[in-house]
């Protein structure tokens, strides 16, 4: 009797802990997995490094990015400024590193705008059937049909040029890849016999997609929008490039390319930095994708 | 305890008539048993009773009541059931805990870390199993969680699909006295749905015999051994029973 009331004990203490304790254990076993592989250790590194940069960028930068010094236009790399400076005697060193913050508040907004937007009509669709899954699917295929780009473009020429816009134009192409996975992962799973049960417990469909079906399409969602993101900080770069997305004197990669292009024959310093920073971002994101794959996969769920 | 009927239960799939009109009685604590072979129609009943298939005609009452006409929540508080499988009845990313506290949290019941406590033990589970989760349990721990969570709301009728059929012959009869067992201390009433006729000698008062929609025979437990079943298809069903029992 004593030793069962002590089991009970226990149990309730153990309940008010182990919530956080578990998901902190899953994200260490998930991170000891991403670095064991040199790839994803590789990508977590870089995104470590930009997230640094991004919240110490006055500190590391050491010159303003928008101090212009005319006597002293488009020269070389040197000790005093790494990575040259542009047309406008700018450090493009500075520029960059401020550059980060952009690029990871366009990652950030448009995939919290992207994830949620997408699960939720990928399992409404997915769980519901018949008429809800053939209205939201067609106006899901319809964002598919056109060309991404295009279609930021267009938005961005509408409602005229700006990083918001750039960021909303980008959510919206976004958003309907998430929709179909979270659709096929949703359909696989709605006969199965724990959804039944849960519906003769008398969960209603917002309960038993939120509780059953979201926990399950998660991890695929988290890898898609991971492996996004890359495409994401592509195609702001694009609409920079194009002069849709960040305006001068914005330090936005993209738009910095394009404007170092004019002056690329002599002064490659301009359109090579910028560039290697995207490729660096997006080349770690694409390996943080892939090592996620590995990690978020059932099978290795099974052994934690 | 109550009653259970099912009064010309018919349902078609597209051209395919699954079940034509199927009419049986269950008194108040009974367990009544669906035999028959694969496809016959057996848990379509079970599916078409419970409401997970809306769209049959017919009737099915559990104290006079009509299953169609109780509002949801009543209804998941008169009748549970307990899945074939029991590795794909539980979710895989919940913890035992939240199976067993879901139901209580939709329903609004009090007590519920008692409530909980009280289901394990009922199914002769340690408490400390609440935290794990279903992949973490053999597969007849998971099949009494699953029934531990039927039991929870406390339901008058208790739906067995095949309840034992996924798992090992020692560990089918742990959970098939843990069944004789709970249906003693609580008064259920049972439909059982299996293939096994041993299964049914085991747990049944009476079962029917079911072949591709169709009630062929009624008959009480003792049929299977004194071969008083009437309907040819009823006694090559039992004889082939037999003789495989004799033959394993």
């Amino acid at each position: 009797m004593s030793m069962s009331h002590q089991t009970a004990r226990s149990s309730t203490s153990a309940t008010t802990a182990r919530p956080r304790s578990q998901s902190v254990q899953t994200a260490i076993n998930i991170l000891t997995f991403l670095l064991k592989s040199p790839t994803s250790a590789f990508g977590i590194v870089v995104l470590a490094l930009l997230i640094l940069t991004a919240i110490f960028a006055p500190l590391i930068a050491g010159h303003d990015p928008y101090m212009q010094n005319l006597e002293n236009t488009l020269s070389p790399p040197s000790a005093a400024h790494f990575f040259g400076t542009d047309e406008l005697g700018r450090d493009i060193f500075a520029r960059i590193v401020h550059g980060s913050r952009i690029t990871l508040t366009i990652i950030f907004l448009v995939t919290i705008t992207v994830g949620p937007i997408g699960l939720f009509v990928g399992t409404v669709a997915g769980y519901f059937g018949g008429k809800t899954d053939v209205v939201l699917m067609r106006v899901t295929d319809i964002f598919l049909s056109f060309p991404s780009l295009i279609l930021s473009l267009a938005f961005v020429a509408a409602l005229g040029p700006s990083l918001n816009n750039a960021i909303i134009a980008i959510s919206l192409t976004a958003w309907p890849p998430i929709a179909r996975l979270a659709r096929a992962e949703t359909m696989t799973f709605r006969g199965a016999d724990y959804i039944s049960a849960a519906r003769l417990q008398g969960a209603s469909p917002a309960r038993i997609i939120w509780k059953s079906i979201v926990p399950m399409c998660l991890p695929s969602v988290l890898i898609r929008l991971t492996l996004n993101m890359a495409t994401v900080i592509l195609t702001a770069a694009g609409l920079g490039f194009l002069g849709l997305g960040a305006q001068p004197p914005m330090p936005e990669w993209g738009a910095m390319i394009a404007t170092g292009r004019r002056y690329m024959i002599d002064s490659w310093w301009l359109v090579t930095f910028p560039g290697l920073a995207i490729l660096c971002v997006s080349l770690a994101f694409n390996l943080l994708g892939d090592g996620l794959r590995d990690a978020l996969d059932p099978k290795q769920m099974t052994k934690r | 305890m109550k009653p259970f009927e099912v009064e010309n239960m018919s349902i078609t799939f597209g051209k395919v008539t699954v079940l034509p009109a199927v009419s049986f009685q269950i008194e108040a604590g009974e367990c009544f048993g669906l035999v028959g072979e694969s496809g016959s129609g057996k848990s379509t009943v079970l599916r078409c009773a419970s409401m997970l298939l809306n769209l049959w005609d017919g009737e099915a009452r559990i104290g006079g009541k009509s299953v169609k006409d109780m509002p949801a929540m009543e209804r998941c508080r008169t009748l549970q059931m307990v899945f074939q499988d029991p590795y794909g009845s539980l979710h895989p990313r919940h913890s035992i805990r939240t199976t067993l506290s879901e139901p209580l949290r939709i329903h609004g019941l009090d007590n519920q870390q008692q409530r909980m406590e009280q289901a394990m033990t009922d199914v002769g589970l340690p408490l400390s199993f609440l935290d794990r989760f279903p992949h973490q349990l053999s597969g007849g721990q998971r099949q009494r969680v699953a029934i531990a969570r039927a039991l929870i709301l406390e339901p008058d009728v208790l739906f067995l699909d095949e309840p034992t059929s996924a798992l090992d012959v020692s560990v089918q009869a742990e959970i098939l006295n843990l069944l004789v067992r709970l249906r003693d201390e609580k008064g259920f009433t049972y439909i059982m749905v299996s293939h096994d006729l041993a299964v049914i000698d085991h747990m049944c008062d009476r079962f029917a015999v079911m072949k591709s929609g169709h009630i062929v025979e009624v008959l009480p437990r003792t049929a299977i051994l004194d071969g008083s079943a009437k309907a040819p298809y009823a006694q090559e069903l039992i004889a082939a029973s037999l003789a495989y029992e004799g033959a394993a």
